[in-house]
């Protein structure tokens, strides 16, 4: 390597080629077949994949006419929701707590509601079915829906309490004892001053839990005793079992736009603080 | 006092539900019956050796281990390369190459194991090896690249500088400089790749061969497509083994960062 010249820049080009390859030519990949039907080879307009196509709109009109679909829309978002909302819930006092406690020395206490984030996802989701079949939750199919949400809690449960707690823990102790002096009650002083503080916690955490409980079916999948179905497996279905993958990249097209709409809106996505290493620094 | 007690025992109720699961396959890894909540007078080491001797299961799990650290390799280079080429890089392609490096982390992942399936089908090698090889890189360069990143922006700049100016050519100033500083979060980055392989099942499951396994995919097939209960009571010991083993290595990790930061701190 004596005689060769280079630049550090350079040694970026393999990344640089990689990413472009894998990731931006994909999502370009998705919106062609999105705007595709697969079509009789006569009436095609070009081929992609060895398969004739043209274009076509029909793919998005096929998926929101149909009502079972906004269901599946609906059920995602909600369980979403309530997962972020009850995880949120539960996490707060969690981390509120750890941040405050002597003995989470070294935050030896918190490594123990990180650790089971160490085994592996889908494993943890199948104990919690056997927990779940334990108790007698399975007995009927009303359980379905409470026993997916009870899973995702309890899957993301560490994804709120550890951006909560790296917020809680930075907040300076003066504000809360300056608000005391000055007389507030001690619900006063969380509500006005420690709540607010936590603000940038609390969003991380939201948007560390609300996309992947939206689109992540295998808790959905294993809970749910074939009676919840979230919008990433509607996407599975097509592409896997009925092998039609224009209408598997259309709703993966709406996907795509929700979520860089929604980062485009929180303006993370141009934001120069590395909040995704946040999730980096979870292991 | 009355605070104390109350935040001590909510502590202790949100541990105990979050280790409830993981206990009851622990316990039951060491009885013998089929289904966990009748407890057969049969209790022992045998599901342990019943997992040891199903050979379609210990294939799955060297495929699982395989296949993280061929991921967590692959992503390491060419996600420490990537770092430090896109921070000596003007402004503007630092900026655009650290955005699109946020694509996977941010998107949701059926929509990225969609993408991959789409390019390596159009390439000519869909559901292989490669396009497998090729899903767990996307899914995990980026955490290399984070990791690397912040090691790069503490690093003293004027080191490399001064190795050139002793004639050192550039490839021997970065093994010799550049390596060494940012040595930690190349580590940290690796074995980040390696655990969100481990752990990855939308991803595998559109873009492996189909009759490849990885413990996601079998422990998915065995419960989530299965009755109430899994059939193969060996999974409970195979959790039960993985369970010790994060354990330990979280506990000789934290061990080591405190140590660390100990010796840092006397310092």
């Amino acid at each position: 390597m004596n005689g060769l010249k280079f630049s550090r820049k350079q040694l970026g080009i393999p990344y640089a080629v990689f990413l472009i390859a894998f990731v931006v030519v994909p999502l370009l990949l998705i919106t062609l077949y999105a705007f595709t039907k697969k079509v009789p080879a006569d009436k095609a307009t070009f081929t992609i994949a060895g398969e004739s196509v043209s274009f076509a709109v029909s793919n998005f009109s096929d998926f929101f006419s149909k009502s079972a679909n906004i269901r599946v829309l609906f059920v995602s978002f909600g369980l979403a929701i309530i997962t972020t909302i009850v995880s949120l819930f539960i996490a707060y006092p969690v981390a509120y707590i750890l941040s405050k406690t002597k003995f989470n020395k070294g935050g030896v206490l918190l490594v123990l509601f990180i650790l089971p984030l160490w085994i592996n996802f889908v494993l943890r989701t199948a104990a919690m079915k056997e927990l779940l079949y334990f108790v007698g939750m399975y007995k009927s199919n009303s359980f379905s829906f409470i026993n997916t949400l009870i899973g995702m809690v309890y899957d993301y449960l560490p994804f709120v309490i550890m951006p909560l707690y790296s917020v809680l823990v930075k907040i300076d102790k003066s504000y809360a004892e300056a608000s005391a002096d000055l007389g507030a009650k001690p619900v006063t002083t969380f509500l006005s001053v420690t709540l607010p503080l936590s603000m940038p916690g609390i969003v991380s955490a939201i948007s560390m839990v609300l996309l992947p409980t939206t689109t992540s079916y295998v808790i959905s999948d294993t809970l749910g005793n074939g009676n919840v179905t979230i919008v990433g497996k509607i996407i599975e279905t097509q592409f896997l079992t009925m092998d039609n993958w224009h209408a598997g990249s259309t709703i993966a097209l709406v996907l795509l736009v929700i979520i860089f709409l929604s980062m485009f809106l929180s303006g993370k996505f141009t934001e120069e603080e590395d909040e995704s290493a946040g999730r980096a620094n979870l292991w | 006092m009355v605070k104390k007690i109350i935040g001590g025992s909510y502590i202790t109720l949100v541990l105990f539900l979050l280790y409830a699961p993981i206990l009851l396959l622990f316990v039951y890894s060491f009885n013998m019956s089929r289904e966990i909540g009748i407890w057969s007078p049969e209790w022992g080491f045998d599901l342990y050796y019943k997992l040891w001797s199903n050979t379609d299961l210990m294939e799955t799990v060297v495929n699982t281990i395989v296949l993280a650290l061929a991921a967590g390799f692959i992503s390491t280079v060419l996600g420490t390369m990537g770092a430090i080429g896109m921070f000596y890089s003007s402004r503007r392609v630092n900026r655009t190459m650290n955005e699109l490096t946020k694509i996977p982390i941010i998107n949701a992942e059926v929509v990225t194991a969609i993408s991959i399936a789409l390019i390596c089908t159009m390439f000519g090698f869909g559901r292989s090896y490669a396009s497998l090889l090729i899903g767990h890189v996307v899914l995990t360069v980026p955490f290399v690249v984070l990791s690397v990143i912040p090691k790069l922006k503490q690093m003293d700049n004027n080191l490399y500088e001064a190795v050139l100016d002793l004639g050192a050519t550039p490839t021997k100033a970065i093994f010799l400089i550049v390596i060494p500083e940012i040595l930690p979060g190349i580590i940290s980055g690796f074995l980040l790749a390696i655990n969100i392989s481990l752990d990855d099942y939308i991803i595998t499951s559109f873009t492996k061969p189909s009759t490849f396994k990885t413990i996601s995919t079998y422990v998915y097939d065995a419960y989530a497509k299965g009755g109430k209960s899994s059939s193969v009571p060996a999974l409970r010991a195979l959790f039960a083994i993985i369970f010790v083993v994060m354990i330990a290595y979280v506990v000789i990790h934290s061990f080591i960062q405190s140590r660390k930061s100990r010796l840092e701190g006397s310092r």
